[in-house]
């Protein structure tokens, strides 16, 4: 099964190289272990853009935006074989969260891809 | 919480730590068996501990210092040489004092590398092989197998015990290959991936989900090749035969699970990711010179099915010589039928009836029902009805399962009734 992990927070607090260092280390290991297929940290949406559409109307939006309340500021896909293990790797992430940046808080919310196929 | 729940909660905790928990027990103890029993004893541990407890804010450090207490305590129970005792109980002191504080900081590449050859030695038969490689490398249970294989608990238990038992008496409990000896081992590795694979990739849809889970698990363990031997060509030729392969997944069965032929799939159901990280797999084989060797030669002619925006596109000329250098690599002759298959695509019924006609007489095939099916084919697409009847109903008494056999019965009907009119 796979899953995405999306890191939401609305603390706009740098991560500390200590942080980066122990998730790098985490990432690696899991990459190594086959379980991880992917991750990324995202950019601030100051820096992106967002294109909508609303009352059938298409349109563009590029920043600077005034800073949404929760922003997504990383994500990884992992290859797992249920619910459990993709709890117990989001526990270890957020553990380091907590161990590396103390009074950040913040929420790794964890979804199952969608069964491909007819 | 259910106990079950709780049971599944701990089980993927520990298969977090699993790999780090066995291959630093392997190099401790320098005897992979032992290490296994071990690794599985510490989560014997946590089942028993934790459901009261909880899981501890650290479950590796946990995890590991019960294990390495276990291991201690065998040392002492054990007949081993004192001065061996010494050695290691002074290795494990060391050890413990040179653990970093985060579990993170372990590289276990090396160890990693030497347990995957010890699970996949050829001294062990194949299902062996298989096994063992389940359990030590993706850490899945004997019942997890078991459901995998479709076959009792009991089998597998056994199989795992005597595969350990015949590694440890045969003196290949700790040792890594070098050399010229590297490479056939890693092609017994290989093989028993691509087993698993095919294990997983032949079940139907619908059954167990444990069994086609076995194609996740064999992509796995090429991920984990691929990342602690990435000069290795075929480990890359593998994996690459393997994405390309499961890219089809989707579309290879109907809504009744019923299979449905590579040529007539839907197309816009495969997985076109998957296709990309398949063929960059091929791509650095290639670079690494491994573009003749024979996963990779396979993978190539999945490549050219993949790149083939519709089944009319294929190029079957370039599989067909794909298939030529297959046959000069592996010398089988159902790689010269599938060879016939192409060339009769790429160059007309003809010239693969040539190649089929030639193979008639080969021993390897006297039962092999896709021969005579293939040659009915190649008859029926030249108007030689009657012969391709005949053809199709050799390969329908030769059939093994039901659903080929009544597809072949289907075809030689249509091939009678295409003679009268």
């Amino acid at each position: 099964m796979k899953f995405m992990f999306i890191v939401k927070s609305d603390h706009s607090v740098a991560p500390t190289p200590a942080l980066l260092e122990a998730m790098h280390k985490l990432a690696n290991r899991e990459i190594r272990a086959g379980r991880m297929l992917d991750n990324g940290g995202l950019m601030p949406i100051a820096e992106g853009a967002q294109v909508l559409i609303i009352d059938g109307q298409l349109s563009v939006l590029d920043g600077p935006f005034v800073e949404a309340k929760e922003v997504i500021g990383g994500y990884a896909v992992f290859e797992l074989h249920n619910k459990e293990e993709a709890v117990a790797a989001a526990v270890e992430f957020m553990q380091l969260h907590k161990d590396y940046l103390p009074g950040w808080e913040g929420t790794c919310e964890l979804r199952a891809f969608a069964p491909g196929g007819p | 919480m259910t106990a079950a729940d709780a049971h599944r909660a701990i089980l993927a905790v520990w298969r977090i730590e699993q790999p780090r928990l066995i291959t630093s027990l392997a190099r401790l103890l320098r005897d992979v068996p032992l290490a296994e029993d071990l690794t599985q004893e510490a989560l014997l541990a946590a089942l028993e501990r934790w459901p009261a407890t909880g899981v501890p804010e650290k479950p590796g450090a946990w995890l590991m210092a019960t294990a390495k207490h276990r291991a201690l305590d065998h040392l002492r129970r054990g007949r081993m040489l004192e001065r061996k005792h010494r050695l290691i109980a002074w290795d494990m002191e060391e050890e413990q004092q040179a653990m970093p504080d985060s579990a993170l900081d372990d590289d276990i590449g090396d160890e990693l590398l030497r347990l995957i050859f010890t699970a996949c030695h050829p001294r062990l038969s194949r299902d062996a092989r298989a096994a063992l490689a389940l359990r030590m490398i993706c850490g899945l249970t004997t019942e997890e197998i078991a459901r995998a294989f479709l076959l009792p608990e009991a089998t597998i238990a056994q199989r795992i015990v005597r595969a350990k038992r015949t590694l440890a008496e045969s003196g290949l409990a700790y040792e890594t290959p070098r050399g010229h000896e590297l490479s056939e081992r890693l092609s017994s590795v290989l093989e028993v991936v691509y087993l698993i694979f095919n294990e997983g990739y032949t079940a139907a849809r619908g059954q167990d989900w444990l069994r086609p889970q076995l194609c996740n698990e064999a992509l796995r363990m090429g991920r984990v090749l691929t990342s602690i031997a990435p000069h290795e060509p075929e480990a890359l030729g593998l994996l690459a035969l393997m994405e390309l392969n499961a890219s089809r997944t989707a579309a290879r069965t109907d809504a009744a699970g019923e299979p449905i032929l590579m040529l007539d799939q839907n197309r816009a159901l495969w997985d076109q990711i998957q296709i990309r990280r398949g063929m960059q797999a091929l791509g650095r084989a290639r670079e690494l010179g491994g573009a003749g060797g024979s996963y990779a030669l396979q993978a190539a002619i999945i490549a050219c099915h993949a790149e083939a925006g519709t089944a009319g596109d294929t190029d079957w000329s370039r599989i067909a010589g794909f298939y030529a250098e297959l046959a000069a690599v592996m010398r089988s002759p159902i790689i010269e039928l599938n060879r016939a298959v192409a060339i009769g695509m790429a160059e007309g019924p003809e010239a693969g009836l040539e190649i089929v006609d030639r193979l008639m007489h080969e021993p390897a095939l006297k039962s092999y029902h896709l021969l005579p099916g293939v040659r009915g084919d190649l008859l029926h697409k030249l108007g030689r009805y009657q012969e391709a009847r005949a053809s199709f109903e050799a390969a329908a008494a030769l059939a093994g399962n039901k659903r080929e056999h009544d597809l072949l019965k289907r075809r030689a009907a249509a091939a009678a009734d295409a003679t009268m009119s």
